[in-house]
């Protein structure tokens, strides 16, 4: 089956609306996503006909949420290719996902003089946390350095493995360089130094097919958002030791099994690590979302997308003055560019004025952009709707703006 | 020439464009002929941070009124800046703290004054403010 781009366009609504009574270009996909008509469907006909809150109801309704939320999970477990449904924790995001693992990894795991090691590379989310888990137990947060044109230096990720090593955490896909990391070489190694790994699939499972299994991830995070699902709904993945040995993390209800004043007993996998009333009918819309990516296919996507990179690519460089920054071999979704001697708030702005969406600033990985010495970059990003046209638009425009602004 | 007679006069300078584009070049055009700081006051004290652009304002104070200079290392901000120095600079503590920047919204540039537009436009005013009876503690109204 061909990749029908017209047909894509057609099921998002918000794409056809305008900005500024000019055309909207969403190229702000490595942000969020824009959300098919049958995810927001979903949403509304699950609060219209079935709301209903989830586990030990005994009524039809309860049942119907309970059921939908858990086929969720399993459609989560199938598009992950994890073994088994168990293993998939929904959570509100990827943040919340890293924060679960840093904080009940680092409390029988992390001690003073221990080390946990991250990416120059990483967003904010997957730094914040373990630097917090590092103070909190005296333990050292060691970086592993990148190249210029943005890939990993995989010698200095193996240097950094040393026995002091407790976990290592890095992104999948750099949501700023668009790099895609060898991860599964790179789990390889810090398991032969028996170091367990956790993936941020924040900027990958929209764009390219995951195997946490074949990967041999200890822990792979994604958010709902940013693979067509509504916000505020985000998946942990882990490996069932794993999830075992983890103690639970927020307290409530849900993740108990018995209570008394004296003493709680928890709940097994998954609810363990779901305490309270979690966001059902956004993890069952999360589940709409993927049958959407899995029924176009999520190889034609890849391939799709990553056309649209090259495309962009290719054409922005016979643009004066433009820098990429992230040349690494294997890139995904986004495009980042300084130009000389023009600040990217001012493209940003500009272009704002002719329909086109994309993002300026650090996009929350402030160390790598003093790392490069630059102040931030414009970065536009792809998803399986965006088309060649826009990005003719996005180059036209884009010359138009740094006319005015050189 | 008063707070509000300047306001006017950008207002009035700002009537004649009916797009976009005429009116962020003019913005532009502004920002280049603002001709900054003294290095020596592109201190960091001076920076005022907003998530994406940064600011540099410095006041001076002589014979009961104040002198702003200001920079921005993005065009658009310093355009702003530029319009927003003309306004305040050159009056007394009193006048400062009694003008509102109407003009901002009246040429249509309102969407920067938003506080996520990070652009650090509304520190600045603040800042303004804040050296104005900072000056009028120290000195009085003159």
């Amino acid at each position: 089956m061909s990749f029908d781009i017209a047909k894509v366009r057609k099921a998002f609504p918000i794409l056809h609306e305008q900005v500024y009574n000019k055309q909207l270009v969403y190229l702000d996909n490595a942000a969020t996503t824009q959300k098919p008509q049958s995810v927001i469907d979903v949403l509304s006909e699950y609060y219209q006909k079935y709301n209903s809150n989830i586990h030990r109801g005994v009524h039809f309704l309860s049942s119907h949420c309970t059921e939908a939320t858990e086929t969720a999970r399993k459609k989560v477990q199938l598009f992950l290719r994890a073994a088994h449904a168990r293993e998939i924790i929904f959570t509100r995001g990827t943040t919340e996902a890293i924060n679960l693992v840093a904080q009940t990894f680092s409390q029988d795991h992390l001690k003073k003089g221990d080390e946990v090691v991250i990416t120059r590379m990483e967003h904010h989310s997957n730094i914040v946390p373990w630097q917090m888990a590092c103070e909190r137990y005296g333990a050292k947060l060691k970086v592993v350095d990148i190249h210029k044109n943005g890939s990993l230096d995989l010698e200095s990720y193996e240097n950094a493995l040393t026995d002091k090593v407790k976990i290592v955490a890095f992104a999948h896909v750099s949501n700023t360089l668009g790099t895609i990391n060898p991860v599964k070489e790179m789990i390889e190694v810090a398991h032969s130094k028996n170091i367990p790994v956790l993936v941020d699939g924040a900027q990958s499972v929209q764009h390219t097919p995951v195997n946490v299994q074949d990967l041999d991830a200890d822990f792979y995070v994604f958010s709902g958002h940013k693979i067509y699902a509504p916000t505020g709904i985000g998946v942990l993945y882990g490996k069932e030791e794993w999830l075992e040995k983890l103690p639970p993390w927020q307290g409530g209800g849900e993740m108990i099994e018995s209570v008394t004043f004296e003493k709680t007993t928890y709940n097994e996998l998954p609810f363990k690590f779901e305490a309270g009333t979690p966001d059902y009918i956004g993890a069952i819309a999360l589940g709409a979302a993927i049958d959407f990516v899995e029924k176009i296919g999520i190889e034609q996507i890849s391939s799709y997308e990553d056309m649209l990179l090259r495309y962009a690519t290719d054409k922005i460089k016979t643009i004066e003055g433009i820098e990429i920054i992230g040349n690494a071999n294997r890139k995904s979704g986004v495009l980042s560019f300084v130009v000389d001697g023009v600040h990217p708030y001012d493209i940003g702005v500009l272009l704002d004025k002719t329909g086109i969406a994309v993002r300026t600033g650090n996009h929350c990985t402030q160390p790598l952009h003093d790392w490069y010495g630059i102040p931030g970059t414009v970065r536009a990003s792809f998803a399986m709707y965006n088309t060649k046209e826009e990005i003719d638009y996005l180059m036209e425009k884009l010359e138009q703006v740094l006319s005015m602004l050189r | 020439m008063s707070i509000e007679t300047k306001q006017q006069e950008i207002v009035e300078e700002y009537s004649v464009f009916d797009d976009w584009m005429d009116k962020y070049a003019y913005l532009i055009e502004q920002g280049k002929e603002l001709s900054g700081l003294d290095e020596a006051n592109r201190t960091e004290n001076n920076i005022i941070n907003g998530c994406q652009s940064k600011v540099w304002l410095h006041a001076d104070y002589k014979d009961g009124k104040i002198y702003f200079t200001a920079d921005s290392d993005a065009i658009l901000t310093k355009g702003l800046v530029a319009m927003v120095i003309r306004v305040y600079s050159n009056e007394t503590p009193d006048d400062i703290i009694n003008a509102e920047p109407w003009f901002i919204k009246e040429i249509g540039l309102e969407e920067n004054l938003s506080p996520t537009r990070s652009n650090g436009l509304t520190s600045m005013l603040k800042q303004i403010k804040f050296y104005a009876l900072a000056f009028k503690a120290k000195y009085g109204n003159a």
